[in-house]
């Protein structure tokens, strides 16, 4: 702040004296308010899509309230609406893909950035990001062709009779539900997680790696003592990067979660999620508090984001406090 | 340079009022199950009258009637009729009412995955409503079973699969069950969408025949065409005379000539569950939904030509589309029926 105020008073009156039409004739306003307008329509789109959900959903909040968040039923039939099974479905999904993309996407991260060989590293690099750019319903396909006839035949029986003493590994074996959906979202996500978590690794500076190495440091010491801590703000910045994808999937959730919205404790039962529900019922839904209380459930997504968003920023905030990792992301 | 941008304004001009002129269009929108017969329909009508061009949407049968409510189609469709608030709020907003023209029939089928079992079940109203109801949960249940003598049927326990997206299947479907069980009806209800007591969801058609074909002990449905489009076994449904019927487009135009003698004048009628020999029973219409006032008389011209050709001709076009023609009875009342719209 105080190098700024000095270098006012010399700056200013050189720019203060060009008058407005001269800065205009130079292009520089010009540039100034185009680029202005770009940033601010980013915020307008963002406060206009809040105002429509909010608009649009205005008899169901008025005639559910609070209760929309706690009630089970969704019966188009009877106007009975609540969102709890498909806020359920939606954070279990995403904290299952979260539990197997987490390990695996930066343990991958850091074989690419610092043990792998250039060569090797670089094609790895390709294919990640070209897996990274697959849509989303190629990925439900190979749900539905190759992970759900997997976890019928052979994982989820394993899993019930090795770890059937679970609440989470009980009841029918379906194929479809909970865990499938959140490995299916795990497949789409590992890719994000690795491809921005190599690039923070690779940008850690070389100082910090040759300072622990010649304290002696092994080279596993150094890059996981030393250069993933360092880089560890932008690694959390991928986690919550994927976990944005993950929240509001829908096609490739839609073709493995079963979508029928329960809440249970089993990550075998089928179940649905906010985004899937939208996608399937909108089309046909009629009467108007049916569709407004669809409308309602974008909402709700969309302050699940905001919030998970919140939260991303102040663990960040919290953790390069109390850490190392200063000057990154 | 000035002259040739004369020249073009002047070209430009004349195609516009050409094609004002010689060209009318009509918008449509609606549901999405006879849309591949809509536009051969509309399609081949163009050819006929090359002036009229019709211009369908299928956005669903919700969207249909939401839009031509709101008056920003000339025309909807659905699969399921308008009730009665739909009709007074379209009342209300423009002072004249809507007309339902039934224009093919589609069928549900139920359909199955039983290892071991490759022959084609019949199935009572009770079994059907009591596997939907989540009572009857296993294969060889005497309600499965009983009309089903000599077929091997496991103990297993009965995986059942509906659609997840709103649909107008969903409604034939859900409408049927209303009607042969007062359970179903009290505690669900009939809808494009409802909350299913049991089962796994599946978007589509082709989302439920997968599931279907992937599930081991699985029971779901689909529509008729599909299933015959696909060759999917499925089986027989018993009928409110008590025969038990394997669904094809004689069944299904069967059904529509039982309901036709007891058909109201707005056509909003379901005809599952209809009286008759041969009727299948899970058969419904699709409906065309017409404002009974235009302000352009031209348009107006236009879809009464079209109402009156997809009646006569037009129906002749259905059966290569898998699609069951309207028996004789129901055009003869639609035809009276054209003459309201004004």
């Amino acid at each position: 702040m105080a190098t700024t105020t000095t270098t006012v008073p010399s700056a200013g009156p050189v720019a203060g004296s060009r008058s407005f039409l001269s800065r205009l004739r130079d292009g520089d306003e010009i540039a100034r308010l185009i680029t202005f307008l770009f940033a601010a329509s980013v915020v307008l789109v963002t406060l206009l899509l809040v105002f429509e959900l909010w608009q649009g959903s205005v008899l169901a909040r008025h005639k559910f309230g609070f209760d929309f968040f706690l009630t089970k039923v969704w019966d188009p039939v009877f106007d009975q609406f609540g969102a709890l099974p498909f806020i359920y479905g939606t954070m279990v999904t995403s904290v299952v893909a979260l539990l197997i993309a987490i390990p695996l996407g930066i343990g991958a991260a850091i074989f690419l950035a610092e043990l792998a060989p250039q060569k090797i590293s670089d094609t790895l690099q390709f294919f990640i990001d070209l897996l990274a750019a697959v849509p989303s319903v190629i990925y439900g396909l190979l749900g539905v062709f190759i992970v759900i006839p997997l976890m019928r035949e052979y994982i989820q029986p394993a899993l019930k009779t090795t770890f059937g003493f679970l609440p989470f590994f009980q009841g029918p074996v379906y194929g479809m539900g909970f865990l499938t959906a959140g490995i299916v979202l795990a497949i789409m996500i590992i890719p994000y997680i690795i491809s921005v978590s190599r690039e923070i690794l690779l940008s850690v500076p070389r100082d910090q790696r040759e300072a622990a190495l010649a304290l002696g440091a092994t080279r596993w010491e150094s890059t996981w003592k030393v250069v993933v801590p360092f880089a560890r703000t932008g690694i959390l910045g991928s986690v919550f990067l994927a976990l944005a994808r993950a929240v509001g999937e829908t096609m490739a959730v839609t073709m493995v979660i079963g979508n029928a919205p329960t809440i249970s404790a089993s990550l075998f039962s089928p179940g649905d999620s906010i985004a899937s529900v939208i996608a399937n019922q909108f089309t046909e839904a009629t009467g108007d508090l049916y569709l407004q209380s669809l409308i309602e459930l974008g909402l709700v997504l969309f302050l699940l984001t905001f919030i998970l968003n919140g939260l991303a920023r102040l663990l960040i905030l919290v953790t390069t406090q109390r850490g190392s990792g200063t000057g990154l992301a | 340079m000035k002259r040739i941008a004369r020249l073009l304004l002047a070209v430009f001009a004349l195609a516009g009022a050409a094609w004002a002129q010689n060209s009318l269009l009509i918008n449509g929108a609606g549901a999405t199950f006879p849309y591949p017969m809509y536009s051969k329909w509309f399609d081949e009508y163009h050819k006929k009258d090359s002036n009229l061009q019709i211009n369908y949407q299928s956005i669903g049968s919700g969207g249909g009637i939401k839009q031509v409510t709101e008056g920003t189609v000339d025309f909807g469709a659905t699969d399921g009729p308008m009730n009665d608030d739909q009709l007074k709020a379209f009342q209300d907003k423009h002072g004249f009412g809507i007309l339902h023209f039934p224009t093919v029939l589609g069928a549900d089928v139920p359909t199955y995955n039983i290892p071991g079992v490759s022959a084609e079940l019949n199935f009572t109203q009770e079994a059907i409503a009591g596997i939907f109801l989540g009572k009857i949960t296993k294969w060889n249940d005497p309600a499965i079973a009983g009309p089903n003598k000599g077929v091997n049927l496991p103990a297993n326990d009965i995986v059942v699969v509906h659609r997840s997206d709103g649909s107008g299947t969903t409604y034939i479907w859900t409408d049927y069950l209303s009607k042969i069980s007062d359970e179903w009806k009290n505690k669900v209800g009939k809808g494009t969408s409802v909350n299913w007591p049991v089962g796994l969801g599946g978007k589509g058609n082709e989302g439920v025949a997968g599931l279907v074909k992937q599930t081991p002990n699985s029971f779901g449905y689909v529509e008729l065409i599909y299933a015959i489009q696909n060759n999917m076994p499925y089986g027989r449904v018993k009928n409110s005379s008590g025969a038990f019927i394997k669904a094809d487009l004689v069944g299904v135009t069967a059904a529509a000539a039982g309901a036709a003698k007891n058909m109201p004048d707005d056509f909003r009628v379901s005809i599952t569950d209809a009286p008759g020999k041969t009727a299948y029973p899970i058969s419904s219409f699709t409906w065309l939904l017409i404002p009974t006032r235009f302000s352009d008389a031209a348009k107006r011209d236009a879809i009464k030509g079209f109402l009156k050709w997809m009646l006569a001709d037009g129906q002749n076009y259905t059966e290569n589309l898998s699609y069951a023609k309207l028996p004789k009875e129901v055009v003869a009342k639609e035809l009276k029926a054209i003459d309201k719209v004004q």
